[in-house]
């Protein structure tokens, strides 16, 4: 049996294969099948498993990939992320791939969409305009329109017809991967010095770019032998990571919080894959409904989302209190008005509730860390300092 | 430069519109009306008049304090409070206001929103914006309003519907609940007729840079132009009597072949003919128009001044149509346009106005605007091999003002045309 750091070794390659060979791959094992790239946060990949599609993450280039021809496309103010995204399309990084999909998340993303049309990226580009109306017979209808279009789309593709049976199937193949990786989470909320908060990263980062089948065979392993393992629980303070939920910091930056003497034990990073709390009901007549069902009800909160029915800094709070934690850092992609604007209203919450954060800013390729590992460093010594006890170990 | 600046009689009953409008709002308390936020692109100030409500509109607020030296303090504010100096500087802007006391452009006092209208349009700021004045002004109702996108280059009848659906079941309870008021359709068809005739002027106006020289300018003047459509009045008799006046008096310049007006009298001689895409600047907002006209540079079109609302393509509120009308309206404005709309409208723009060269204002401040702009650049020299030009600034931070910057780039983007016009001679 694969041993752990075998496991998480094979998934880092996976989850940072920016040439995506497994899902191509895949494409090429069987008739009929599409590739669907989706940008983040969160898209219901379901919808193109059932038509016989892989939904593929494209979370950037992160600090894999040198941008020559992207910045010619973004000015210096805008975030990192797209200019990766470009210069993967402009070297044929995607090529293979039928559709492309745009949630509605900010500006940048939106006019991107724009870009890979005039570009004539794939069979099919898609704009995904999430409701942000929260009523099931007004935003939901909506939402439910967006993804039959998308459906249909796929269908033209491969011809495949839409099928209430493969849509359930889907729909339990996706509540299991949400439930593993819930449990994977959850190990490490309870004993973070097993896997590192990095690893973990990797492991859940795969599964945006394989099948999902193999992802819970993967997440199964994983938890097995996780739970297996033993380690040695350090004096490190517990952390919340908020504000990655769209460009992702480097691997790199992981460790240097971690290393910094903070155990991150929840985050918002990869949001898309904790996107819906609980099982989508998977054994139904309209499995799409069901799909939209748990999108207005059951989505976590994220600076995307207008949340003014269900504010997002009490929602924080709770995520703060159930992973024990001792503090916050808000890390998030320079220029990035979703998550920065968010910042003053989360901020005087921790302010209200005597939670001690600090805050900076990434760009999915930064490289120097010295400066965020001195400031973690001190956070984590000043909670120490004056929380008295092993905080570690709570 | 011709030395006289005497104010046009559409300018004086534009003061007065606003004056009066400010005043309305400073005595909200005790007339007892109801003051109601919300944004520029997709404002749907015909529904806010039909329930007798007041408007106001964060984004001109800060415009305002922009051209009045005032953001700069009012930005520093909101940046002790812990906003970013990596966002867009409206928001902070008012942010900074409101917590100096909210005293407006007039320096009479806004009163604070009885409702919090968060027309979601074409740009994911307001939400953040909104999200943020809500705790600023605790207790007060939001309506959403939430305009999809036009990804498709068009409005599918499932857009129309999510927003019909929403105008009746969130905004019009919510307004009828603040301002007691019952929801009268009849009233709103009449203040839609009048938006219709608005529509129409603004239409003419604006065509009429196809004169030679172009008797206006569309951006620097434009933004005056726009102004009453984009604070309130569109619906309103007096809209309809200020666009007539001012369509007069663009026509007896025609008439009589003169150029623009500037802020230091007549533009004599029209050199170069320009199309601008973005948001102009407003805390050098003179320096910075002074720029062109020095050079004897107009603009003949420009999209800011479509960002309340697209009438180009053809569009017009049917005001039997109410409803569908204030939807299709939201989702025409010109930053819900996908690229390709975008670069297709900008195209047709430097055709019809037959313009010499096509200029991007950057706005370090609005990826709405701004993602993107390098691609409508490329994209338009590609297809009309037309110079184009890039500048950079802000909206209300001085501090991303650079003059000397910008005066080079212009310069440089200025040499350009004069050397294809030889080109183009030969
Ligand atoms: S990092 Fe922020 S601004 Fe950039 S694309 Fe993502 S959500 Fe948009
Ligand atoms: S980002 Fe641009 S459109 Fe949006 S509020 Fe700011 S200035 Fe206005």
């Amino acid at each position: 049996m694969e041993s752990l750091n075998q496991l998480i070794k094979k998934c880092e390659e996976l989850a940072f294969d920016l040439d995506f060979t497994r899902a191509k791959q895949w494409k090429s094992e069987g008739e009929g099948r599409v590739l669907v790239g989706h940008m983040p946060i969160y898209f219901p990949r379901e919808i193109v498993h059932a038509m016989n599609g892989l939904a593929v993450g494209i979370l950037g280039g992160g600090d894999k990939k040198q941008i020559i021809r992207g910045d010619a496309y973004y000015q210096s103010y805008i975030c990192h992320m797209p200019r990766g995204i470009i210069e993967l399309a402009l070297d044929g990084h995607f090529d293979g791939f039928e559709g492309f999909l745009f949630p509605s998340i900010c500006d940048v993303i939106r006019n991107l969409s724009g870009m890979f049309r005039i570009l004539k990226k794939g069979k099919f580009v898609k704009y995904m305009d999430f409701p942000q109306n929260f009523q099931k017979h007004i935003g939901g209808e909506f939402y439910k329109s967006e993804l039959m279009e998308i459906a249909d789309k796929i269908s033209q593709i491969n011809q495949v017809e839409f099928s209430v049976e493969r849509f359930n199937e889907s729909i339990q193949l996706f509540n299991k991967n949400r439930q593993l990786t819930n449990t994977a989470y959850n190990l490490r909320k309870e004993a973070p010095w097993k896997i590192s908060a990095a690893e973990m990263y990797s492991v859940i980062r795969a599964g945006y770019v394989i099948p999902v089948e193999e992802h819970n065979e993967i997440l199964e392993k994983l938890i097995e032998l996780v739970n297996a393992a033993e380690g040695v629980p350090q004096d490190k303070i517990r952390v919340q990571v908020i504000g990655a939920f769209c460009e992702q910091p480097p691997l790199s930056l992981i460790r240097t919080i971690e290393l910094a003497g903070c155990y991150i034990v929840e985050d918002d990073f990869l949001l898309g894959s904790k996107w819906i709390q609980g099982d989508i009901e998977a054994d139904t007549s309209d499995p799409v409904g069901a799909i939209v069902d748990a999108y207005i009800n059951h989505s976590t909160f994220s600076s995307t989302v207008y949340d003014v029915d269900d504010p997002k800094e009490y929602r924080m709070l709770e995520l703060f209190k159930e992973s024990k934690g001792d503090g916050i850092i808000f890390a998030a992609p320079s220029f990035c008005d979703p998550a920065l604007l968010d910042h003053p209203i989360l901020q005087s919450a921790c302010d209200k509730n005597g939670i001690r954060y600090i805050s900076f800013l990434f760009s999915e390729n930064t490289g120097q860390f010295k400066v965020i590992k001195e400031q973690a460093g001190t956070f984590s010594d000043s909670i120490k300092l004056w929380d008295g006890d092993m905080v570690g170990l709570k | 430069m011709s030395a006289s600046v005497a104010k046009e009689k559409s300018m004086v009953i534009q003061k007065e519109m606003i004056a009066n409008h400010f005043k309305a709002l400073s005595t909200a308390k005790e007339t007892g009306k109801k003051v109601v936020y919300t944004f520029v692109p997709g404002n749907i100030s015909e529904l806010i008049l039909a329930f007798d409500m007041l408007p106001v509109y964060p984004e001109i607020n800060a415009l305002q304090s922009g051209m009045r030296k005032k953001s700069d303090g009012f930005i520093q504010d909101a940046e002790k409070i812990g906003h970013s100096e990596d966002v867009c500087t409206y928001v902070k802007c008012d942010v900074g206001m409101m917590i100096n006391g909210n005293i407006g452009p007039t320096g009479e006092k806004i009163p604070p929103p009885d409702l919090l209208l968060l027309s979601y349009t074409g740009c994911f700021t307001f939400m953040k914006w909104f999200e943020n004045l809500k705790r600023l002004y605790p207790g007060v109702p939001v309506a959403m309003l939430h305009t999809p996108y036009q990804e498709d280059k068009q409005i599918k009848p499932e857009m129309t519907q999510y927003m019909v659906k929403q105008l009746k079941e969130e905004v019009i309870p919510k307004m009828e609940q603040v301002s007691g008021v019952k929801y009268d359709e009849e009233k709103l068809k009449g203040i839609l007729r009048n938006s219709s005739k608005v529509e129409d002027a603004i239409l003419r106006i604006f065509d009429t840079t196809k004169n030679r020289p172009s008797p206006i300018d569309a951006y620097f003047a434009g933004v005056y132009y726009i102004g009453p459509i984009n604070s309130g009045f569109r619906g309103t008799a007096e809209a309809v009597n200020y666009y007539e006046e001012l369509y007069s008096e663009i026509m007896e310049r025609v008439r009589l072949g003169l150029g623009p007006i500037t802020p230091e009298g007549e533009m004599e001689k029209e050199r170069f003919r320009l199309v601008v895409e973005g948001p102009p600047n407003w805390t050098h907002f003179r320096e910075f128009w002074k720029l062109f006209y020095d050079f004897g540079a107009v603009i003949v079109a420009s999209s800011y001044t479509k960002v309340g609302g697209v009438y180009d393509m053809g569009f017009r509120v049917d005001p039997e149509k109410p409803l569908d009308s204030l939807a299709d309206y939201c989702m025409n404005c010109y930053t819900n346009l996908n690229l390709e709309q975008r670069i297709d409208l900008l195209e047709q723009c430097i055709v019809d106005y037959k313009a010499d060269g096509f200029l991007v204002n950057s706005i370090k401040s609005c990826n709405s605007f701004s993602a993107g702009q390098l691609m409508i650049m490329k994209e338009l020299e590609r297809k009309l091999e037309i110079p184009v030009g890039l500048i950079e600034s802000d909206l209300v931070d001085p501090r991303y003002f650079s003059y000397s910057n910008i005066k080079n780039r212009l310069e440089s983007f200025f040499q350009m045309l004069d050397q294809r016009k030889i080109i183009l001679k030969q």
